[in-house]
């Protein structure tokens, strides 16, 4: 008989470029130091989702577009992650990740058409290995898990990434998932988006753990919790995990300690459930200050780069915006068209119902 | 030809397919070792290896949500859940993404996937063993829902709904696995989803039902025979899309019709069916339509479950009532 400590476990953290912009390049291995071309290229990944995301409240406020879903604040996780996919990898994200579905290759106009209610915004180009967004919270992560079931099945050299926030780690699919990938040793990454808020919900409401990235130790692999804020960091840890995965050696886990800027949506307002002085004291860590800091620091960025770069950025959207708001109307017939392969007599008659419907109506 | 039971025909369906389709995958709770608590998979791991007959977490929703995704990644899974009654852990994932996926993404991502589930009473197993929940998914866009009620029609419809290009939830009479068998044959054939079958011609009136409720129902159609009531039986067989020409074209033809079906009676597949033929067969009718069904309770305990269920001597009833009219 006795009384004993069977298992001890710890969590590490990750920063690399801190909120003084400078970076602790021995965290970054000798084929992971960061060039300025790199650097300045993820300065502009972040200016460029973030011009989309403040573009799409403004299409919102200007009754352009529905209800939307900002990324402000999340810069960093979306940049760091893009850089570290390869294309042949797929994306299963939650719907607050518009900015990594473009920097993955989805048009900003399929991204303004989603959120405008326009089903054509759910259709990933054919070359890119995404999903569309999934509304319900976190039961996409069993699809992520099933597709990395899938790729290791067909032995194909890739891995997968989903992303999902700190509330969907309450709901039973993150269990149910996390749970499969660890069981089965799949090619998955985890990445949470811990922005402390699920609508008017801190995380502390969420989970009594003491971060989100221990409970991986419970599946049987490991997580990590990475300075969401740093895109650096991000990247590194969504690298290295992302390879590990490719190589066979499983899943993980990413915690990405971050801090939603926005509102929960276009039709929340999340000035009655959080002070003013918490929303002040997270944007001085916003993402992408810190990143503009050291590139001006040491690559001499200048006010004309940066005024050279938003001009162009704000050109790419007003073209995207153009090209969203001439887009043909859909035809509500499309609703039917590819409900099935083939559609059934019944489905082929209420067609015929709209369709006349419709004739009448002009 | 073998003389097979409704199982042996699942397992015949699943193994002539697996050897097919190197993309097949099988995935459910006790389905490698133990072949399933009802043996519908006996033998399938032995011969495709735990790579492909998969023995799962106890995990309902990660069941179907993985499946989903590897559907998706181009590989066709058919998941098994253990009882139609523990299906509902799944229900988020067939509802908000399985029958959503190809019409969201306009044909982009689809997702053929087949989820097998014994369903329905009559074998004496505890709570929630017994359910007969079909309307839950015949009443989702985007599913396809079908009840076999003979070993030869399962292994005919089995095989479509795994060559079915889009989500299947296959339900299998629990009540039946064993109790016929009959001549299957040994190679492959396919019976189309969305047809009924004319399982007996007949003027007087048209017997509309599915799955285990057949046999009472051909009983009873059988009975009516010997007192000159010449009955037509239908198998829906495919109870999503429904067949809606072969019941319009019964009904305009006998003017009756009595709807069998053990779920709960409101809002069951036969409320949709009267309304249907109220619709589209009105003036052929020539009395009102009834429905044999379960009661609006859940189903009872084994001890009382037999008050629960439509038999023989009620569908009987319900033809005198609708030939005497």
């Amino acid at each position: 008989m006795s009384r004993k400590t069977l298992k001890n476990f710890s969590v590490s953290w990750l920063q690399v470029l801190n909120e003084a912009g400078e970076i602790d390049t021995t965290l970054c291995s000798e084929t992971q130091q960061f060039t300025e071309k790199t650097l300045k290229s993820f300065y502009e990944s972040m200016v460029l989702i973030r011009a989309i995301d403040e573009k799409a409240l403004n299409l919102q406020r200007t009754g352009r577009m529905g209800t939307y879903a900002s990324i402000r604040g999340q810069e960093a996780i979306q940049v760091g992650a893009a850089a570290a996919l390869r294309p042949s990898d797929w994306f299963f994200p939650a719907f607050r990740a518009t900015g990594l579905s473009v920097l993955r290759g989805t048009s900003i106009k399929t991204i303004y058409q989603y959120w405008s209610g326009d089903e054509r915004g759910s259709v990933v180009p054919e070359d890119i290995n995404d999903f569309p967004v999934s509304i319900p919270v976190g039961t996409h992560i069993p699809h992520a898990v099933g597709a990395a079931w899938a790729a290791k099945y067909k032995k194909d050299p890739i891995a997968i990434l989903t992303t999902f926030g700190d509330g969907a780690t309450s709901k039973g699919d993150f269990h149910e998932g996390m749970n499969f990938a660890g069981i089965f040793k799949l090619p998955v990454v985890f990445v949470c988006q811990n922005n402390q808020w699920a609508i008017s919900v801190p995380v502390s409401r969420q989970t009594a753990s003491a971060t989100i990235a221990q409970k991986a130790i419970a599946y049987g692999f490991e997580g990590i919790q990475v300075d969401g804020n740093d895109v650096l960091g991000v990247y590194i840890a969504v690298k290295e995990a992302l390879e590990k995965a490719r190589r066979g050696d499983g899943p993980t886990l990413i915690e990405c300690l971050t801090y939603r800027l926005s509102d929960h949506t276009t039709a929340d307002d999340a000035s009655r459930y959080r002070t003013a002085e918490e929303v002040a004291f997270w944007q001085k860590k916003d993402p992408m200050l810190r990143l503009k800091t050291h590139i001006e620091q040491h690559f001499a960025w200048t006010k004309a780069d940066e005024s050279a770069l938003r001009e162009e950025v704000d050109h790419r959207i007003a073209e995207a915006v153009k090209a969203f708001e001439n887009t043909e109307a859909l035809s509500p017939l499309e609703m039917f068209d590819t409900l099935f392969e083939s559609l059934s007599p019944e489905l082929l008659r209420q067609r015929a119902v709209l369709e006349k419907r419709l004739n009448e109506s002009t | 030809m073998s003389k097979l039971s409704l199982i042996q025909a699942v397992n015949q369906a699943l193994d002539h397919e697996m050897t097919q389709r190197p993309e097949m995958i099988l995935l459910g709770e006790d389905i490698g070792k133990d072949g399933g608590v009802f043996r519908a998979t006996d033998g399938l791991v032995e011969k495709f290896g735990e790579a492909r007959v998969v023995d799962t977490p106890l995990s309902e929703s990660g069941i179907v949500g993985a499946a989903i995704g590897m559907a998706a990644y181009g590989l066709r899974p058919v998941a098994e859940i253990q009882f139609m009654g523990f299906l509902y852990g799944a229900m988020e994932q067939l509802v908000s993404h399985a029958a959503r996926l190809r019409a969201r993404t306009r044909g982009r991502y689809t997702c053929p996937l087949v989820v097998r589930t014994p369903y329905g009473g009559g074998i004496h197993a505890p709570e929630l063993h017994s359910e007969s929940t079909e309307a839950f998914f015949i009443h989702t866009p985007g599913l396809k829902v079908v009840v076999p009620s003979t070993p030869a029609e399962a292994k005919g419809l089995l095989l479509s709904a795994i060559r079915d290009p889009d989500p299947v939830i296959f339900l299998e009479p629990a009540k039946i696995y064993r109790a016929i068998k009959e001549e299957v044959p040994d190679e492959e054939y396919l019976i189309p989803l969305g047809e009924a079958r004319v399982v007996a011609e007949g003027s007087d009136v048209s017997l509309i039902t599915w799955g285990a409720m057949l046999h009472p129902t051909l009983e009873a159609a059988a009975q009516m025979t010997a007192k000159g009531v010449q009955a037509e039986v239908i198998d829906l067989r495919t109870l999503s899309p429904l067949d809606t020409e072969t019941l319009i074209q019964s009904v305009t033809k006998t003017g009756r019709a009595v709807i069998v079906h053990e779920a709960a009676r409101t809002c069951g597949l036969g409320g949709e069916i009267a309304a249907l033929l109220c619709e589209r067969a009105l003036l052929s009718l020539e009395a009102p339509i009834l429905r044999v069904t379960g009661f609006d309770t859940p189903v009872p305990l084994p001890k009382n479950e037999k008050y629960y269920f439509p038999d023989c001597k009620e569908i009987v009833k319900a033809i005198e009532t609708v030939v005497q009219f």
